[in-house]
């Protein structure tokens, strides 16, 4: 468990977590970015860019 | 064998295709974070092949360009992403492999825009040439309306918006359908439905098995070839014309797909990944 950036509500990483993945705070709902493993760090995901998608 | 992952952010499809590539016997992960690759021209990237996952077209489109430009071969091509990622670019690949696709036009003005929208017919739908996930789309059904958006389009945008694409609305019945070409397969397709015009699973469309018809596969390997193969997700349209290619997707998104429809798609792209490697 680690904390929310946003919240400060305590997140469950994911599991076989790996740097840049998404996941979401179940507390506050938004959307988080793993910036780095070790040590861990984590942020607020960015919004979306207009060449964003498939 | 090295594979580059070529990425920014890491979502669920990401995540699903690295967990594939792990549990290959013979194959090394290369994470190649797009906002950390500095290219030198002269240098060879370390790598045998390269994954593209990266969710900015720009640089996911300059990037394919440069690793193969070093040697590299890449998943999907350049010249796939640069066809892809422009609508526009899509729409004229597809026109001259004769794939059918909804009637549009294109106009570099908002005068002849509006001439253009004229001559289709209302409603149409305007779409910025590059954009996904059904953002910065407008369904217009009126002159008004059509005066509106592009005059907020060609002020309030970027030149990129300034360059209109006009697609002939069609009425789709609140679904359209997703199929997922691999290679020279079409392995699964899905419909996308929502009581929205706007059916992409991104916006809430819902997903559900769609058997793949001998015209759908033949109709989505066509689509393929015509912006140059590969991984791709082809978007299509049942009108009262049969089916029609409204767009090709080359960084697919799958993760909505594998449940509905029993097909491993991360495994499907792994093993053409393997064989598009020297």
């Amino acid at each position: 468990m680690c904390e929310c950036p946003v919240c400060g509500g305590e997140v469950e990483l994911p599991a076989d977590p790996v740097e840049s993945e998404l996941f979401e705070c179940a507390e506050c709902g938004v959307e988080l970015e793993i910036l780095a493993l070790d040590p861990l760090t984590l942020a607020e995901a960015p919004d979306a860019e207009e060449d964003w998608g498939e | 064998m090295r594979v580059g992952f070529l990425h920014s952010l890491i979502r669920k499809d990401e995540k699903l295709l690295i967990a594939e590539l792990r549990r290959r016997a013979g194959i090394e992960l290369v994470f190649l974070d797009d906002r950390r690759l500095v290219f030198d021209f002269h240098v060879r990237p370390e790598v045998d092949v390269v994954l593209e996952r990266s969710i900015n077209h720009s640089r996911a489109m300059h990037a394919l360009r440069l690793f193969e430009g070093a040697g590299t071969p890449c998943v999907n091509a350049y010249e796939v992403a640069r066809r892809c990622g422009d609508k526009i670019l899509t729409a004229a690949s597809l026109a001259e492999q004769g794939v059918p696709q909804p009637e549009a036009r294109v106009a570099f003005t908002p005068e002849s825009a509006l001439d253009a929208i004229g001559e289709l017919g209302y409603p149409v739908v305007l779409k910025p040439a590059v954009g996904s996930w059904g953002r910065l789309l407008s369904k217009i059904n009126d002159r008004d309306a059509a005066e509106t958006v592009l005059e907020h389009k060609s002020i309030l945008g970027s030149y990129h918006h300034s360059i209109f694409f006009v697609q002939k609305y069609v009425a789709k019945g609140g679904r359209d359908i997703r199929s997922f070409v691999v290679g020279d397969e079409c392995v699964a397709a899905i419909h996308r439905t929502s009581e929205h015009w706007i059916t992409n699973t991104a916006r809430g469309g819902q997903a559900t098995n769609r058997p793949v018809t001998p015209e759908l596969a033949d109709l989505s390997l066509r689509a393929a070839a015509a912006v140059g193969g590969g991984v791709l997700a082809v978007d299509l349209f049942e009108s009262a014309d049969g089916l029609l290619v409204n767009e090709v997707n080359y960084t697919m998104e799958f993760r909505n797909s594998i449940d509905v429809t029993g097909v491993d798609i991360p495994e499907r792209i792994v093993t053409y990944l393997e064989a598009a490697a020297p």
